[in-house]
């Protein structure tokens, strides 16, 4: 399959020249190419912010909705149709910061999505603010004598609790990244990507030639199983590890766990009531209940 | 002060004489009934030499009451100049009264977690299906343990389905008890309760109180927690049921349980009814209540249940919430019957997160609800307008509570009217819906699925915390007209979400059902879904969006007349109140006082124009103290409403509240 069943004609791209969500978005499709994903089957949900911009560059069924709750909706669309491939993709102000409390239960509620982060440690759209990745004395219009807030770390958050795939990426590295989304979206269960992503406007540290040099990867060695190493991993500060630090197969879907598609595979779309059980139920009020 | 306050009325003469000092009068009588269904004739009423009189009773010794007091009457007195203070006055002679009485109201109190909600649960079921009509409503402190809680059972011949305040029986389960509800007691109410626990001595001067030891009955039986199956043996004996109905129904409610824990609430319910039975045959109480075989097959159901059962005969298969008080009941609902109906019932880690997946699994095809109370649904707002920018459905059951913020958690209000209707950032259409019988949680929020679906907007179900937490028997639930109607089509190709179309509602499709791509986007956007800032182009959307007004406006659920046509006198009601102010009303029976009732608050039926301008006096009922509800009539209609009987303690009106309020506006 070609990539370029996801391309859009005639868009206007609203994000700056040397953006790091250029190479994201090539990358994605060209993963989703090869995993042989309809565009029709496809649903990319995000929330507000650059990153969040994505899914209107993508040819396929798009839910764009609020600033940090992509994910309570992606959960539900997979949930009423677990047949969907669902992407919820925004960045790091959207799924930490506004979203924070979702991502956290979403990793506990663990639907079969991929949540890709785009971590530029800073706030786009809104000019240059600091977001909960940006590093200690980052400063900022707002944050004028540097950032004193710890940085948020997705990763070892998600290992904490035990999110069943927890990935970091680099967007300056096309292949890599290609392979970690291939691996997360075909993780049966959550599974976060957060890619590191430049942004050549606001934020002047962390820059291409910054991650470059101050991220590694994971050893082949690395075994995702073992959680304990990969949270000691992902406490790393002097260099930044990339990779996929950590996978727990063991833990249950969400969309099985509704109990729902036991029996019948069909999506809710396509489901009726039973008016014959429901006609049991009210006579149920008759007598005991 | 203390009771009897002023009058007494002595049944062997038929004279009402009055021994203190005080302004009194007789304001209204709170029952009309002689026996089951039959009314009293106004002109019997209007026997008493001055039925409002607000003359001193110290000069006034005695009232001519004569054709009174041959019938079985309830005299409510109230203070003049008004005070909260309601008492009920009854006939001296308790046991002529009280066997002649075919509608009893029976208040269980006690604290929280001493089994009143069993006593509630058992004794409505048995009542019902002994063949008596019955009513249940409950108020209660915000705890799982302790506080004082009550309920008010009401038994009678004919249908009953709102509340009195007036107490006939009173179970006493606790110290506090008396002192919780004193204000709804009259010398006339028989308490029954533990006098050592009840309460001090001197706090029972004036009451009638027999002494039933629950507790130590259920000792001897083997452990004090069947104390209050002894309650509801008690009862179900005072009230002339068969002792198998009764042990019947427990054997099986208990079935699960251990042999031994059957057979102890068995003896239970046995002791406590030869103690009912015993205060019938030593005539200290009785009642002759009606039965009627029909009741036995009817259906017996909270305003919870009600809505879950509408909800899930309006297709709804998703539902995601955050538990609040008082709308959990229909989550808890949906949940238990989710496995039986494909239902996928979630708890959101928060309000935000509910509305946000409901938005969502309707998205993809699913028929998805929320269900919240003020507080959670103020968290939802965002939600709302993302649901009116996507022209996304989405059903929001809001059971009202008081607020600001956390309010009284477990009390009752209809102040969130207004939060509804204004809900959400920018400018889209909606539809509020107000049950006001179980008949109309059931249908109306089954419509609320197909209304949603329709033209694509929010729907609310805007119920409260006494509509949610009452119920009774009534005798079907049609399904016969029931459908679910799926308006979203196969996409085709170059399938566009937001095709601008005259009546707005452009065709809505689905992820991966047809060769379409649907594309929603909560900023503004184009035809096919995507971002824009073209401000010609949000001009249209916002066109678009609000047209759908137009043809939900074909379709306006009507409000419900009852009375004369030819009244001066129009009562205006919506939600909960249905049944209290229906009641009030045929209490009254006056030939020139209607009532109008409406189910749908939001947009208005056009109706409400001639209804309005043709009654001389126009007086509106509402759980608030804004009167939100009248502000929407003088908004939409310029007219204004002239009298207002509002009530906003907490708790719901009662129908002696209303018919006193009506009576003091109509004399």
């Amino acid at each position: 399959m070609d990539a370029k069943v996801f391309n859009m004609s005639d868009v206007d791209v609203a994000w700056c020249p040397g953006c790091g969500n250029f190479p994201i978005l090539k990358v994605l499709k060209q993963a989703l190419a090869e995993l042989q994903i309809e565009s029709t089957s496809l649903v990319l949900v995000s929330g507000i912010g650059q990153a969040a911009k994505i899914p209107h560059y993508f040819k396929c069924n798009v839910f764009n909705g609020l600033h940090g709750r992509a994910l309570p909706a992606a959960t539900a669309i997979k949930a009423a149709n677990p047949a969907l491939t669902v992407i919820a993709e925004s960045g790091d102000g959207d799924i930490y910061g506004e979203g924070g409390n979702h991502f956290m239960h979403t990793i506990r509620r663990n639907p079969k999505i991929t949540n890709i982060v785009h971590n530029n440690m800073v706030y786009g759209l809104t000019k240059g603010q600091a977001s909960p990745t940006s590093q200690l004395g980052f400063k900022t219009t707002v944050q004028v004598a540097g950032v004193f807030l710890e940085p948020f770390n997705p990763i070892a958050v998600a290992i904490a609790l035990d999110a069943s795939f927890v990935a970091r990426a680099f967007a300056g590295d096309a292949e890599q990244t290609k392979q970690i989304f291939k691996k997360a979206i075909q993780h049966k269960g959550y599974a976060l990507v957060d890619v590191f992503q430049p942004c050549v406007s606001y934020n002047k540290i962390n820059t291409y030639q910054w991650f470059k040099e101050h991220c590694y990867y994971l050893e082949d060695s690395h075994d995702p199983s073992g959680r304990i190493e990969a949270f000691k991993r992902a406490t790393e500060t002097d260099k930044l590890p990339l990779g996929i630090f950590y996978t727990n197969p063991e833990r249950t879907i969400f969309e099985e766990n509704t109990g729902v598609y036991h029996e019948d595979k069909r999506p809710l779309y396509d489901r009726d009531v039973d008016t014959q059980k429901l006609r049991e139920l009210v006579e149920q009020f008759r007598g005991i209940t | 002060m203390s009771f009897p306050p002023t009058g007494v009325l002595r049944k062997s003469t038929g004279c009402l004489t009055a021994e203190s000092i005080g302004l009194w009068r007789v304001s209204s009588p709170s029952c009309f009934r002689k026996k089951a269904g039959e009314r009293v004739e106004k002109s019997v009423y209007n026997g008493i030499a001055n039925p409002d009189f607000s003359t001193p009773f110290a000069s006034l010794t005695t009232v001519e009451m004569t054709p009174f007091l041959q019938s079985n009457f309830i005299y409510v007195w109230r203070q003049f100049p008004p005070t909260n203070k309601l008492k009920v006055l009854i006939p001296m002679s308790k046991i002529s009264t009280s066997k002649i009485k075919d509608d009893v109201s029976i208040v269980l109190c006690g604290q929280a977690g001493q089994g009143i909600q069993t006593v509630e649960f058992l004794l409505t079921r048995i009542l019902k299906l002994a063949g008596y009509h019955v009513f249940a409503t409950k108020e209660y402190m915000s705890r799982i343990r302790g506080g004082m809680n009550s309920t008010e059972i009401r038994a009678s011949s004919h249908r009953v389905s709102a509340m009195v305040s007036r107490v006939d029986v009173l179970i006493a389960l606790d110290r506090g008890a008396i002192e919780h509800i004193e204000e709804r007691l009259s010398q006339n109410t028989l308490i029954l309760g533990e006098k050592q626990i009840i309460a001090d001595e001197e706090d029972l001067t004036g009451y009638q109180l027999i002494d039933v030891p629950f507790t130590k009955i259920a000792s001897e039986i083997g452990n004090a927690i069947y104390s209050n199956i002894v309650a509801v043996g008690t009862l179900a004996g005072l009230l002339g049921l068969r002792l198998q109905q009764v042990t019947g129904y427990i054997k099986d409610y208990f079935s699960a349980k251990s042999p031994e824990i059957i057979e102890n609430n068995i003896k239970a319910a046995e002791a406590g009814y030869k103690v009912g039975t015993d205060l019938v045959r030593s005539s200290k109480i009785g009642f002759s209540v009606a039965t009627d075989a029909q009741v036995k097959d009817e259906l017996l159901l909270s305003g919870a249940e009600a809505v879950g059962l509408g909800a899930i005969a309006g297709g709804c298969n998703f539902v995601s919430s955050y538990p609040m008080s008082p709308s959990t009941g229909v989550l808890v609902f949906l949940a238990k019957h989710g496995k039986d109906f494909g239902i996928i019932a979630e708890q959101a880690e928060d309000e935000i997160a509910a509305i946000n997946m409901a938005i969502g699994a309707w998205y993809a095809g699913a028929r998805g609800m929320v269900t919240t109370s003020g507080g959670g649904f103020a968290l939802m707002t965002e939600g709302l307008s993302l649901s009116g920018m996507l022209e996304m459905p989405v059903v929001i059951h809001l059971a009202q509570r008081p607020g600001p913020a956390t309010g009284l958690p477990t009390r009752t209000e209809q102040a969130d009217l207004e939060l509804a209707l204004y809900a959400g950032h920018g400018e889209f259409p909606r539809i509020i819906l107000t049950p006001g019988t179980l008949q109309e949680a059931f249908h109306l929020t089954q419509k609320a699925f197909n209304l949603a679906d329709k033209f694509q907007v929010p729907v609310f179900v805007l119920t409260d915390q006494y509509l949610i937490d009452s119920y009774y028997n009534i005798s079907q639930l049609s399904l016969r007209d029931i459908k679910v109607e799926k308006h979203f089509i196969k996409s085709t190709q170059n399938y566009r979400r937001y095709e601008l179309i005259a009546d707005g509602v452009s065709p809505r499709g689905i992820p991966s059902y047809g060769d379409g791509l649907v594309c929603v986007d909560s900023d503004e956007h184009d035809s096919e879904g995507h971002i824009t800032e073209d401000l010609n182009l949000h001009t249209k959307m916002v066109d678009k969006r609000l047209k759908k007004l137009e043809s939900i406006r074909k379709e306006i659920v009507p409000p419900e007349f009852i009375g004369p046509k030819k009244r001066k006198n129009l009562v205006i009601c919506w939600g909960s109140t249905y049944h209290i102010v229906r009641e009030a009303i045929e209490i009254l029976s006056r030939d020139d006082t209607a009532m109008l009732h409406y189910k749908q608050v939001y947009p208005l039926h056009e109706s409400t124009a001639d209804f309005l301008k043709t009654a001389e006096q126009t007086i509106i009922v509402e759980n608030n103290a804004t009167s939100q509800f009248g502000k929407q009539i003088k908004l939409h209609f310029g007219i204004d409403i002239d009298r207002k009987i509002l009530k906003y303690s907490g708790l719901n009106f009662a129908v002696e509240e209303i018919v006193d309020e009506l009576q003091t506006l109509l004399s």
